[in-house]
């Protein structure tokens, strides 16, 4: 995205250049660690509530295993969760792609042409009533236990946000810039490339992180509505067999694998749109 | 109603006033005007109503003019440098920019905007140049232009740096390099200092004419400030409340070498900065 292009005389620093001073590592991660301790603290409440409670035997360990016994799990059955999460990971990242595919697709047609827009948004929002979870065993019905239904629902699941955001982004383009591109002489696919869809993606972005946790949702609904694999499989089976630490494991190994496609995402976008987050943490200007 | 007044350049001396009548140009010559507007209505058609932006609009720009256009809010001055443009068309009339009719979206001017529009994820640099990329211009010969442009405008060594990162009177010097890259014959500015705060647009002024003095180009400057549109132009043209009309046309009788100082403490600057108050102050008292 940002590459410089480096001037042949070497640009002259003179005082009160313009600097763009990165934070120390060492304060970056006091930063970080301010940042964070509140929320660390509240989840070390909850998990030493979790064992207080379930230790001390106040609720049957069937109903409430300690989180000792959840982790005994995890340590036990390393290759059984590993290879569920793993194809759960795999369905998700697939609804994930695809949506953000046809999503980005389907806002550029409806940003230029307003008789697409006008056909297919409301159409759009209309869909995002109908609850896709309730869908699901038809898509079952058409596509077989295999990978496809997990696949559909990720995608129609996760593709929302997507249109949303980047129609949003399309739109919120400055109109001036449009009018100077136009004295430019830019053609329509320049003014696209340098300047619509940069400028669209700090709202895309936003979308995407909100996507790829509901595709996490989107596998697993499919998972519970008819699979031999997944965590979501998994689940519905310690479930049946009241197994519940491993139903807990299956909980916890989910929810890693949402936070961690979520920081990947929050990464895709500091690494890509560096402007954007620098101008979002400080707003240091340099005067005249 | 104010008085209407389609005078063209060479006819200022029949405006009823005493500045104007006393103007006699010399700078039009028999050369094609850069920019001509003739008997210019520009309408808009709302909700609710038609409103008329702009009627019966006449004016000539000579080749290297500087010309200010002055007027209350509203009155259809940054849709004047739309049209020259050719980013709106007008409902009635015709627009010329260099002997040829205005048909479309030109591309032989440059045009700056209040806000500077900017993209933010390019650097100064890169920001002047997309003029160059979006033109197809020679990269090597564009950026030599930057540079010199970088120099003349007093950007050196905020070159690299991102729009965020620049105070608001940096940004604009950045895109009035933009709109300089291509040496542009005609230089449209709609209220480019009006977010400056007092000291930057003095300095901006001062340096504004003297990039026009060292370029040649023709310039129409939208402005609010009637000590900015003195200091800087040949003529100010003097607009009326919506529906906007040419009121008057005032020739500044300034040496073409303007210190800024010394210029806004002459009779001269007083006289013209005094008569267009006077003719914005009635135009006002009419609503």
């Amino acid at each position: 995205m940002s590459q410089r292009v480096l001037s042949p005389t070497a640009p002259r620093k003179t005082a009160g250049v313009a600097e763009r001073t990165r934070p120390s590592p060492r304060r970056r991660a006091v930063d970080a660690a301010e940042k964070a301790w509140r929320p660390l603290a509240l989840l070390v409440v909850c998990f030493g509530a979790w064992w207080v409670i379930a230790a001390a035997g106040w609720v049957e360990s069937y109903l409430l295993p300690t989180p000792g016994a959840t982790l005994d799990v995890i340590v036990d059955k390393p290759g059984y969760l590993w290879d569920h999460g793993w194809v759960t990971t795999y369905e998700t990242l697939l609804g994930f792609v695809i949506a953000v595919g046809v999503g980005i697709l389907s806002a550029v047609v409806m940003v230029y042409s307003s008789t697409v827009e006008k056909t297919l948004y409301p159409i759009l929002l209309f869909a995002q009533v109908v609850p896709k979870i309730a869908i699901a065993p038809l898509f079952v019905v058409w596509l077989g236990f295999g990978i496809g239904p997990k696949v559909l629902i990720a995608v129609l699941i996760a593709f929302f946000p997507v249109v949303i955001s980047m129609v949003t982004g399309l739109k919120a383009v400055d109109p001036e810039m449009l009018q100077l591109s136009a004295t430019m002489g830019a053609k329509p696919w320049q003014t696209f490339l340098k300047i619509r869809f940069p400028a669209s993606l700090p709202h895309l972005f936003s979308g995407l992180k909100v996507a790829v946790t509901l595709a996490v949702t989107g596998a697993v609904v499919g998972e519970f509505v008819g699979a031999n694999e997944g965590l979501g499989y998994v689940i519905l089976q310690a479930n049946g067999n009241l197994d519940t630490p491993m139903l807990f494991a299956g909980l916890l190994v989910m929810s890693l694998i949402g936070v961690v496609l979520f920081v990947l995402v929050e990464i895709a976008e500091k690494l890509l749109l560096p402007w954007h987050a620098s101008r979002r943490d400080t707003g240091a200007t340099t005067t005249l | 109603m104010t008085t209407v007044n389609d005078t063209t350049l060479n006819k200022s001396g029949t405006a009823p006033n005493k500045s104007g009548a006393r103007a006699d140009r010399t700078t039009a010559t028999a050369t094609t005007p850069a920019v001509r507007l003739a008997d210019i209505a520009v309408r808009f058609r709302t909700k609710r109503k038609d409103v008329t932006a702009l009627s019966e609009v006449s004016l000539d720009v000579a080749r290297g003019e500087f010309v200010a256009i002055v007027g209350p809010s509203g009155c259809g001055k940054s849709t004047l440098l739309k049209l020259v443009a050719g980013l709106l068309a007008p409902s009635a009339g015709e627009v010329a920019l260099g002997g040829e009719p205005v048909r479309g979206p030109r591309r032989d001017i440059g045009y700056v905007f209040q806000r500077a529009a900017l993209l933010d994820w390019r650097s100064a640099r890169r920001n002047i140049l997309l003029q160059a990329e979006m033109r197809g211009l020679p990269a090597a010969a564009a950026r030599a232009r930057a540079d010199e442009l970088i120099r003349m405008t007093g950007l050196d060594g905020f070159e690299d740096a991102y729009p965020h990162e620049l105070s608001g009177g940096m940004q604009q010097r950045v895109a009035l390099c933009r709109a300089l890259l291509h040496e542009p014959p005609v230089l449209l500015m709609d209220e480019p200092f009006g977010a400056l705060d007092a000291l930057t647009r003095e300095q901006m002024n001062v340096e504004l004419h003297r990039i026009w003095r060292e370029t040649d180009t023709t310039v129409l400057l939208v402005t609010h400030s009637i000590p900015e549109a003195v200091y800087l132009a040949d003529r100010v043209v003097v607009m009326s409340p919506r529906p906007g009309t040419i009121t008057e046309l005032i020739d500044v009788h300034l040496p073409r070498e303007r210190e800024y100082a010394a210029t806004l403490a002459t009779t001269e600057f007083h006289e013209a900065t005094g008569r267009i108050r006077e003719l914005l102050g009635a135009a006002g008292a009419h609503d």
